[in-house]
């Protein structure tokens, strides 16, 4: 579904991504883990299409395609999702009518027929049961005066009526509390499906034992420096991210 | 950076729709501003000797007065000799219905979208449609008739209802008002008229579109809308124009009067004028003289202006609280995009006790437009116990563009209370990269962020308006975020 090959990035002329490779098969989760300022957030938001960032190598093919070339909006109407770290506020403009102009877009793209206010609501109020996202969010401005916790179920949400192939979470854990965490991993794992892929970028491996990965990777200054099963968040965990940085230095000697 | 400049900067090249020009034989008055002339227009509308002396009066006073210099807006000077000052569409006899219309003058209101037919038949709402400076057709004159409204052209009142116009012209905006409420005071040539007996809540929005066709024509129109005790009327404008590489002026005057208590009107714009083109080159110049006057007790005018038009747009629709418990509210949205300039506002003038206003301005700036709010707030000594709350809320589209807040309060009294918020903020490349991430296009992530901003005010309009307004911003920012 999702190759990456050698991507780099750069912003401000501060490269970021210094040579990331990745493949994720449709219906895997992957974890992405690493220290603060390792390119976890560069890297989700480089996939997303943000020009902040400038890629200076590498390239991206997803689904076939080359997923550089595409704008922004072309790439969610292609399936990829992400969850924002910060998701913005809209002040103003409902919940409802922003989803329901993001849906019918994605849908128009697909050449599928938009949907009414009628049909849209039907299939609103399933997926909010299935993400237990409250109905008074609905229908208040586009995360205007949330919480953080309220924020991030928002996200959840979109991703549940949006149906992304892949869909990408930015350290969606941070700033949950315990129930909060379980709610959002419940709602992600009731999305979770063999026909789409998830990347879960976090911070703690706590959020992965609600999440439960197929592949973990560690990124370290721009690099993954080791990937392994959902064992090594155990480890990373336990023993905290110098053990992989050591590694991979003394690696780095013996080449 | 890219993103959000490059937004603007293809917003800023949007096109205006209904630039087109009707061919229709118009009667013309020869260019220039004279008490000939003045004698003229009187004559061509067969308007009674006390008609004549009032727009000679005014005019008199106006040789008199100077251009205003202090609003935010920058223009060469106005040839008032080099302009004309009535132009008509030609017509052969006086109309009973639409089906004696020039099929030509129809097709140039089809073109705008407000088909009389289709209005007359779908919506319910009575148009009364000014073609350069006179009325055309008024439909639904018969129904609102049998509930003792009186909508109509200005000229038909002054033929008709004398006593009426007599009485109420002037009483809000009088004659020396100000320069351009002279000038119009002294060649006004049409507008309409409304009158709302007692009691009557009126069954359907009055609405009345104007345009100017004829080259070099200013547009002098006079509104006058009397509303009785506890009675109710919601009132619509719309206005657009040609476009011409030169400056064509807009000079109205519009008086609403809330004679008796608890009477009601709601008066909405949507402007727009040609706004010249991406140079700055024509466009109209909007300076148009609007106030209401609370008579009755617990009395209510509301203004709500949606502008995107004009190449210039100085205009202050304003409230006066007389009767004791009346209510003023003024809701605006102006746009600005590429060389056009507003400096427009409000003034609520609190007198009677009790009194209340709310002001809801929200500018929006794009391309190298400047926006002003200019707002008065005065309480005077009598008006104790009064409140206003004044919110002035500006979003600029690029790094070119201007918004500046004028606000002056004055309090007289210790009992009223006074509360003004105002923001500036730019349209964040975050909420753009938000929505597209989501799969909405730049241009439509654009206009949904500028109508959540603008939400306030839509509300204020009638349904089917606040669709137009909706649609009409779009166009106006259209381009201008890539």
């Amino acid at each position: 579904m999702l190759e990456i090959k050698n991507l780099h990035a750069s912003v401000n002329g501060n490269e970021i991504l210094k040579g990331i490779d990745l493949k994720v098969n449709v219906g895997e989760v992957h974890a992405i883990m690493g220290p603060n300022g390792s390119g976890k957030s560069t890297l989700a938001q480089v996939l997303a299409g943000r020009d902040t960032f400038a890629v200076t190598q590498g390239e991206v093919v997803y689904e076939g395609k080359n997923l550089l070339e595409m704008d922004p909006e072309e790439r969610a109407r292609e399936g990829v999702f992400l969850a924002f770290q910060y998701p913005v506020e809209i002040p103003g403009v409902s919940n409802t009518y922003f989803l329901k102009a993001a849906l019918n877009a994605i849908r128009k793209h697909k050449g599928l027929e938009e949907l009414d206010a009628v049909e849209f609501l039907q299939l609103v109020k399933q997926r909010m049961k299935l993400v237990e996202f409250d109905e008074s969010l609905f229908n208040r401005p586009v995360n205007e005066g949330f919480s953080g916790g309220e924020k991030k179920r928002n996200e959840i949400f979109h991703m549940a009526v949006l149906e992304p192939k892949l869909a990408i979470l930015d350290e969606t854990d941070s700033g949950l509390d315990i129930d909060a965490l379980r709610i959002v991993a419940d709602g992600v794992n009731r999305l979770r499906r063999k026909d789409n892929a998830i990347i879960v970028v976090t911070h703690y491996q706590r959020l992965l034992n609600y999440i439960v990965p197929d592949v973990v990777h560690v990124l370290i200054d721009g690099r993954i420096a080791k990937s392994g099963g959902k064992e090594l968040a155990f480890e990373l965990e336990e023993k905290g991210y110098d053990w992989v940085k050591d590694e991979v230095e003394k690696s780095a000697v013996h080449v | 950076m890219s993103t959000e400049t490059n937004t603007i900067e293809q917003l800023a090249n949007r096109e205006y729709k209904w630039g087109f020009v009707t061919d229709i034989e118009s009667e013309t008055a020869p260019k220039g501003l004279s008490e000939d002339i003045i004698r003229f227009i009187s004559a061509k509308k067969h308007e009674p000797e006390w008609l004549l002396e009032w727009r000679l009066k005014a005019y008199r006073h106006w040789l008199t007065m100077d251009e205003p210099r202090w609003p935010n807006v920058h223009y060469s000077p106005i040839d008032y000799q080099d302009m004309i000052y009535f132009s008509a569409p030609k017509q052969k006899k006086s109309l009973t219905s639409l089906d004696e219309v020039d099929p030509e003058l129809l097709r140039t209101y089809e073109k705008l979208g407000i088909s009389l037919r289709e209005q007359e038949r779908l919506s319910g709402i009575a148009v009364d449609a000014v073609f350069d400076s006179v009325s055309v057709a008024t439909t639904f004159k018969e129904k609102l008739h049998e509930v003792g409204i009186i909508f109509c052209s200005f000229s038909d009142a002054v033929q008709n209802h004398p006593d009426l116009v007599r009485k109420y012209l002037g009483s809000v905006v009088p004659p020396n008002d100000n320069f351009f409420a002279a000038l119009n005071s002294a060649v006004f040539s049409d507008g309409s008229f409304c009158y709302i007996p007692k009691g009557v809540r009126c069954p359907m929005e009055l609405s009345t579109y104007f345009r100017i066709n004829t080259a070099d024509t200013g547009q002098f129109e006079r509104t006058l809308i009397i509303a009785e005790e506890k009675s109710y009327v919601s009132y619509l404008e719309g206005c657009t124009a040609p476009m011409r590489d030169n400056n064509q002026l807009h000079a109205a005057v519009v008086e609403l009067i809330a004679v008796g208590d608890d009477a009601q009107i709601k008066y909405s714009t949507v402007q727009n004028w040609y706004p010249g083109d991406k140079e700055g080159k024509g466009g109209i110049y909007n300076f148009v003289t609007k106030r209401g006057k609370c008579v009755g007790k617990g009395s209510k005018i509301s203004w709500t202006q949606v502008e995107t038009g004009s190449a210039i747009t100085w205009k202050y629709p304003s409230v006066i609280l007389q009767g004791d418990n009346s209510v003023g509210e003024f809701y605006s949205v102006a746009v600005v995009n590429n060389y056009q300039q507003a400096d427009t506002g409000t003034k609520m003038m609190h007198l009677g006790k009790d009194t209340k206003s709310t002001i809801v301005s929200k500018g929006i700036s794009a391309g190298h437009g400047n926006n002003s709010y200019r707002g008065l707030v005065a309480i005077k000594k009598g008006a104790t116990n009064s409140r206003n709350f004044s919110q002035c809320d500006s979003l600029l589209l690029g790094d070119k563009c201007g918004a500046h807040t004028f606000p002056y309060i004055e309090v007289k009294n210790t009992s009223s209370k006074v509360e003004h918020e105002a923001s500036t903020s730019k349209i964040g490349e975050d909420q753009i990269f938000y929505c597209k991430q989501r799969g909405l296009s730049t241009e439509d992530a654009v206009n949904l962020i500028v109508n959540g901003f603008c939400k306030e005010v839509f509300r204020e309009l009638p349904m089917e308006f606040a669709v137009e307004a909706q649609k009409l911003l779009g166009v106006s920012l259209e381009g201008s975020v890539g």
